[in-house]
């Protein structure tokens, strides 16, 4: 009965440790050197049990290779030819999965003129003249009964706003919140709520607010001056950065009792991350930093395209190694792109979809209608529902359906998949035009990162388990 | 596990299921309640080969009941003739295994 690998990456710690990341499980484990042996014994071909006791007979005994052959069986890192694991199949979720959280797009006017926007800019999906250009509060107060009806019996709730600008609808977001927590408390439900904004509009009074109503802020800001003021303009072309810069300040002074976090777009011009993140964690004093490519068509000159995918992999690897030596050191880093994935790999998430959009998360647009997500909000073809009307959940099944990894053929051999799973939606409909392609122009790059960070986890595990224990 | 180490959540929720699971008696086998062997035994313990003292006189169950529970409950026929085609009425004098089990005869096919 001959024994072959299963599918899994190999990684190693910092020092002469040997991981494995086994796929689809997702289980990350240690081998000790006879383990090692056995797989990289395999590795040159199918063999027996017997034959691996007798090629190792040299330097362990037969028990106690056949003792590593029952582990590495037991996990799945091995099979017995006869018996390949089961192809997975495009299941729905066992049990049905409540809606967690709820983007409500406020408005879509915007009082920027980012050049790279994907609401706005050429690859826009939405006209934004077909729908009201302000989300009015009986919509709102609509969307937040819905969230509550749809929420099942989660006990908490989260709310986003987003835009557009956000802030340019100010006085619904508040008539909006203050009835959700009333409707919460009612209920007995928490209701966690969130905004977006690009901090042109933080006057005192919205900061009282965001202060008085513990609203969790993410700040869109691409860097310095320099870097922000590139693409993130006001229509007459003027840079916000010098505008921003004071509001941001006295946010984050008065807004203490949860993280401010600031949202970058790397563009094929913007891409030290270096530069930028010193910037927004060391001299402004952002909480965290969360780094994004921008999602445009590859021919937009924008675009970040292979040579600009290889620097913003060495910059990520850069900052990563920063973080790394924070973690070790017991500082606190505010890269979040390591910290969530690291979060990922330590509780072993293996995703059947690349996002929660259209199942624990959806996005309303301005008239009430509910897409996959916020930016898919106002769009007809990828429409759910509407918060007057419902999900239609025939419409949900089918999309869950063909979105389910085990539809996608290209990731069907890809170790990053447990973590990837084909990747964002949007970035593929832009791309591809099709939210059911992979996102196949990042695969080399998704690879790499997954890799970088779980070398990160590997050393952390070795050196500061205790670091990790923060995600159990 | 003695040559992998779980690291993540996963990787300890996988063992804590191989550890429950089923496995060879060599390995120690995992920790159980209480085992009531059903049928016949699997483990060799005084009480079903042997009794404590190593005879036969005081075990669990008469070993005539074997000839029976091994291939109804078990379904274990090596030992018995084909009692649906070839030899209906192989046991048709034995009423009691315990008692008759003489009356058994041998059968040739």
């Amino acid at each position: 009965m001959n024994l072959r690998r299963s599918e899994f990456h190999a990684f190693t710690g910092s020092g002469s440790s040997r991981f494995l990341y086994l796929v689809p499980s997702a289980a990350v484990v240690q081998l000790d050197d006879l383990s090692h042996a056995v797989l990289e014994t395999l590795a040159a071909g199918d063999r027996s049990a017997t034959d691996l006791v007798e090629t190792l007979s040299d330097r362990w005994k037969a028990d106690e290779v056949r003792t590593s052959v029952d582990e590495l069986l037991g996990l799945r890192a091995i099979h017995t030819v006869a018996a390949p694991p089961p192809k997975p199949k495009a299941e729905k979720p066992k049990r049905s999965i409540p809606l967690q959280t709820l983007v409500l797009n406020v408005t879509s006017k915007c009082n920027l003129s980012c050049g790279y926007c994907y609401e706005y800019g050429e690859d826009k999906i939405v006209e934004a003249k077909t729908k009201p250009r302000f989300m009015n509060e009986a919509t709102a107060k609509q969307s937040v009964d819905f969230l509550f009806s749809e929420a099942g019996d989660s006990p908490s709730v989260n709310l986003t706003f987003f835009g557009g600008e956000t802030l340019m609808n100010f006085k619904m977001l508040q008539s909006a919140l203050a009835y959700a927590r009333e409707r919460g408390a009612a209920l007995g439900k928490e209701v966690n709520a969130s905004l977006t904004t690009n901090a042109t509009l933080l006057r005192e009074e919205i900061i009282d607010w965001i202060v008085a109503n513990d609203v969790g802020v993410t700040v869109s800001i691409d860097g310095a001056r320099e870097q922000q003021d590139k693409f993130r303009v006001f229509a007459n072309g003027m840079g916000s950065y010098d505008i921003i810069l004071p509001n941001i300040k006295s946010l984050l002074a008065r807004h203490r009792r949860r993280p401010v976090g600031a949202r970058v777009t790397l563009t094929g011009q913007n891409l030290d991350v270096a530069s930028i993140y010193t910037h927004l964690f060391e001299e402004i004093g952002f909480w965290e930093v969360g780094f994004a490519p921008v999602t445009t068509s590859w021919q937009r000159e924008y675009a970040i395209e292979d040579e600009g995918f290889q620097r913003l992999l060495s910059g990520f690897q850069a900052l990563a190694a920063d973080f790394l030596d924070a973690a070790l050191a017991g500082r606190r880093h505010g890269f979040s792109n390591v910290r969530d994935t690291l979060e990922e790999i330590h509780k072993g998430m293996s995703k059947a979809y690349p996002c929660g959009a259209g199942l624990g998360l959806m996005g309303v647009a301005t008239d009430g209608d509910v897409a996959l997500c916020h930016r898919f909000a106002g769009s007809d073809e990828h429409k759910l529902g509407s918060v007057f009307d419902g999900v239609d959940h025939a419409r949900q099944d089918e999309f869950l359906q063909k979105h389910h990894i085990a539809n996608k053929t290209d990731c069907a051999t890809c170790w990053a998949r447990p973590l990837c799973a084909g990747g964002c939606y949007h970035e593929a409909h832009t791309r591809y035009g099709s939210t059911v392609e992979p996102n196949l122009h990042y695969c080399n790059w998704i690879r790499a990162w997954t890799n970088t960070c779980l070398e990160i986890y590997g050393t952390l595990a070795e050196r500061k388990p205790e670091y990790l224990a923060q995600f159990d | 596990m003695r040559h992998l180490k779980p690291i993540n959540q996963k990787a300890r929720h996988i063992q804590s299921i191989i550890d429950n699971d089923v496995v060879a008696l060599q390995q120690g086998g995992p920790a159980q309640g209480p085992h009531v062997p059903l049928g016949c035994s699997f483990v060799f313990a005084p009480g079903w080969e042997v009794d404590s003292n190593g005879g036969t006189a005081g075990l669990c169950q008469p070993v005539e009941r074997d000839l029976f529970d091994c291939h109804l409950t078990c379904f274990w026929p090596a030992h018995v003739p084909d009692l649906y085609n070839h030899a209906p009425d192989w046991t048709a004098k034995c009423a009691s295994a315990q008692k008759d089990w003489r009356k058994i005869d041998l059968i040739f096919p």
